[in-house]
């Protein structure tokens, strides 16, 4: 596999990398055994998909469940695979499989294979298992809609891609999956497409993704121009050897997080995620919280070795993220939809798990945990509230919602156990996997470090506020609907089918962050991927004191909101813009973040547009018209010589001969 | 005698046949002045092969010779069926194929 690869680099590449990149080199097993049906994982969701798409109406009545059990039974591949790496040696556990050559071209050796190591066996759990429930959970949620076998369909077509990404062996083949979870996700953002605003979304969310897949495309093309390959061991061998220039190390990274912050819905690209949430619920759940906005984290712990390379790139990561926290947050405190606050609190839990691997070595294991656990709870919050808009005949107004716990008691209960992980009450999963970071944060040293620190401190403390005013005004406090009247709510549980995978998600929001910290188990686990995190030792505060701080912090933030929302009555509409602070307003409308692109970027867009219109249409058409007509009207005039009389033809004939006996006696002369 | 007059009487001949062509509009005539022209051609070619003394040039005017009756077949009956049609011979009747 290696040798494959050195072997078909640029020749100016491959004496330097073949030298140095060696030691290093992870050196892939070869997929035997159990490892062999790697491919299972991706074609069984793909077959799913391809059955419901093409077999059209047909497939209507047992659509829903065909695409559940491919979602299902993929799920079951990847728990045997994961318990065949568990039975290996711990240096062994990155098992790639070859399955063709995808362009085998003289210096340009592409092939399609896939990689199961530590860190894409836990995305594969991740993805399938939230997946199945997810699945589960959209047969009670989409039972009514009568395209529910396309929704399914898609959603059989996202686990295909989104697995594509995760287990791709080089950068080539995460590309294709990058762009298929986009077009997914574009596919089931638009789902209820009659809705202008969800086909409004759909297009911003691909435009957006768009900006940040360039990047990624840019990045791929310096790797190969660089190192002459896209494959992981070699690129990763190649920067961690030394043999790419600081300077490119640093372009190939900050290309590589433009399409992760594209993607993860990061500053300065995080405006679409919000918009998505015009797609039906479940898909919230599963791609705009649980997976696919996590694939720039996976992206950059994948290519840790590019990013440890990298100071530059690291602080810029760095940076994104802290600064990601407090956007999201603070926005999420101002909305009234309830799955516009949870899209702003993804976006500010995934600014964690960019700070954390931003911090480099120390904190590569630390964003992949965060991340499994926030898949856990997002995904439950979400599916939490689905089951509330449900209830609620779709109105997604917290302000209309209050009191519903009496009515929905399974909801509240899991909702509420999602709820508390979020906050990180302690024992529960965000409890562990933020302090983590936010004490990695401030390890990291210095001014930076107590900036970073800060930063992550106060967005707990936020993220405490803006989840317990979320959680006050839709299940506590006094009704804000009734039971009659033209708007009419007749709040009530919903299904089994429904309630069953948020409890399992409940379950897994309580103890995943436990499972995953006691005893440093995911750290090694992944160690070999992401490297060893350096202990350092010197604590900039000691764990526990961070803990008491962070816990008070996170207390302070629970009780403003309930002051504000429990103890005093929360108003039935939202004051005006002119009743409230400027923040407010700030935060009401995105912190301007449209408005910035729309001036920055739209309008000259539109503008430079406009203009090569109008030099397309003077200048190109101009020329290409232009021509037309001159030939036309030159030959207007030449048909005059066609007189008809035979005279004129025999009169030009004989000037023909003999200006050609003329020439010829000419040349014969001379 | 000298052969060159057999030349010099064939240009003769070739001009007035060309210039019948350019000038006359009844049909017939521009026919027999092309038929003029061909047998102009005809006399260089048989003169070029005595000059030559080969058969050459005569065996060629053979096939001159078939060639001009073919014409002659199908070129009448066109001038024929157009006088039919048109009622006239003149060559300056039969102007429709034009701009």
């Amino acid at each position: 596999m290696a040798v494959h690869a050195v072997a078909a680099m640029r020749p100016v590449a491959m004496h330097t990398v073949a030298r140095y990149a060696m030691p290093h080199e992870a050196q892939y097993a070869a997929a035997s055994g159990s490892f062999s049906v790697m491919w299972l994982l991706l074609v069984l969701p793909l077959a799913g998909a391809a059955i419901l798409l093409l077999g059209g109406r047909r497939t209507d009545r047992w659509g829903h469940l065909l695409g559940t059990g491919a979602s299902a039974a993929s799920f079951v591949v990847g728990l045997v695979l994961f318990f065949g790496l568990l039975g290996r040696s711990g240096d062994n556990r990155a098992v790639s499989q070859h399955l063709y050559s995808w362009i085998p071209v003289n210096g340009f050796q592409v092939d399609a294979g896939l990689l199961f190591d530590q860190l894409s066996a836990v995305f594969v759990l991740l993805i399938t298992g939230v997946g199945t429930l997810i699945h589960i959970y959209s047969v009670g949620y989409m039972a009514h809609d009568l395209e529910r076998r396309k929704f399914f369909a898609y959603m059989n077509l996202f686990l295909a891609s989104m697995l594509l990404l995760v287990l791709g062996n080089n950068f080539l083949v995460l590309y294709a999956g990058w762009e298929l979870v986009g077009l997914s996700s574009y596919l089931l953002i638009k789902f209820w497409e009659y809705k202008p605003a969800a086909a409004t979304a759909a297009n911003k969310a691909f435009y957006m993704n768009r900006v940040g897949d360039v990047g990624l495309a840019l990045a791929i093309m310096l790797m190969f121009a660089t190192v002459g390959s896209t494959n992981y061991d070699t690129v990763f061998g190649a920067a961690a050897a030394g043999v790419i220039g600081y300077g490119t190390l640093t372009a190939i990274a900050l290309l590589l997080l433009l399409g992760a912050c594209g993607k993860s819905g990061q500053f300065p690209l995080q405006a679409w995620l919000p918009d998505a949430m015009e797609g039906p619920t479940p898909i919230s759940a599963l791609i705009h919280a649980a997976t696919m906005v996590t694939a720039g984290v996976y992206l950059i712990a994948r290519a840790n070795p590019v990013f440890t390379g990298s100071q530059a790139a690291r602080t810029v990561v760095v940076v994104i993220g802290a600064g990601t926290i407090l956007i999201g947050c603070v926005i999420g405190c101002a909305y009234d939809d309830i799955k516009k606050v949870l899209a702003y609190s993804t976006v500010s839990q995934i600014g964690y798990m960019f700070l954390a691997v931003g911090l480099g070595p120390a904190g590569y294991a630390l964003g992949i945990m965060h991340l499994l656990a926030h898949g856990f709870f997002k995904a439950g919050l979400f599916l939490g509230s689905g089951s509330v808009i449900h209830a609620m005949n779709d109105e997604q107004d917290m302000r209309k919602y209050g009191g519903l716990w009496r009515l929905m008691p399974v909801t509240w209960v899991t909702f509420g156990l999602g709820y508390l992980a979020i906050i990180g009450f302690p024992g529960l999963s965000g409890f562990f996997t933020k302090d983590k970071i936010i004490e990695a944060a401030f390890d990291k040293g210095g001014t930076s470090g107590y900036l970073l620190g800060t930063a992550a401190l106060l967005g707990a403390g936020i993220t405490a506020f803006y989840m317990t005013r979320l959680f006050l005004m839709t299940f506590h406090g006094e009704r804000r609907w009734s039971h009659d009247g033209p708007e009419a709510k007749h709040p009530h549980e919903s299904p089994t089918v429904m309630t069953g995978p948020m409890g399992v998600l409940a379950v897994g929001s309580v103890f995943a962050g436990g499972l995953f910290v006691l005893g440093g188990s995911l750290q090694n686990w992944l160690a070999p991927v992401v490297g060893e995190s350096v202990e350092t030792g010197a604590h900039t505060m000691s764990p526990a004191v961070l803990t008491a701080l962070t816990l008070v912090v996170a207390a302070g933030g629970f009780a403003g909101a309930y002051l504000r929302y429990q103890l005093r009555p929360v108003e039935a509409v939202a004051r005006p813009d002119s009743d409230v602070g400027l923040v407010t307003v700030a935060a009401r409308h995105d912190l301007y973040a449209n408005t910035f692109n729309e001036a920055v970027f739209m309008r000259p867009g539109q503008y430079f547009t406009r203009f090569l219109v109008w030099l397309d249409t003077v200048g190109v058409d101009g020329v290409v018209r232009g021509t037309a007509a001159a030939v036309g009207g030159l030959s207007g005039r030449l048909r005059r010589t066609q007189t008809g009389f035979v005279r004129s033809y025999a009169l030009s004939m004989l000037g023909g001969a003999v200006l050609v006996v003329g020439a010829l006696y000419l040349v014969k002369a001379g | 005698m000298n052969p060159a007059n057999y030349l010099i009487l064939s240009g003769l001949l070739f001009s007035i046949g060309a210039v019948g062509v350019l000038l006359r509009r009844n049909a017939i005539v521009v026919f027999m002045c092309i038929e003029l022209m061909l047998n102009a051609a005809n006399l260089t070619l048989v003169t070029f092969s005595r000059i030559n003394g080969t058969l050459d040039g005569q065996i060629i005017a053979f096939f001159v010779m078939v060639v001009a009756a073919a014409e002659v077949v199908v070129g009448l009956a066109i001038i024929l069926a157009i006088f039919r049609t048109r009622r006239s011979a003149s060559v300056d009747d039969v102007n429709l194929l034009k701009y």
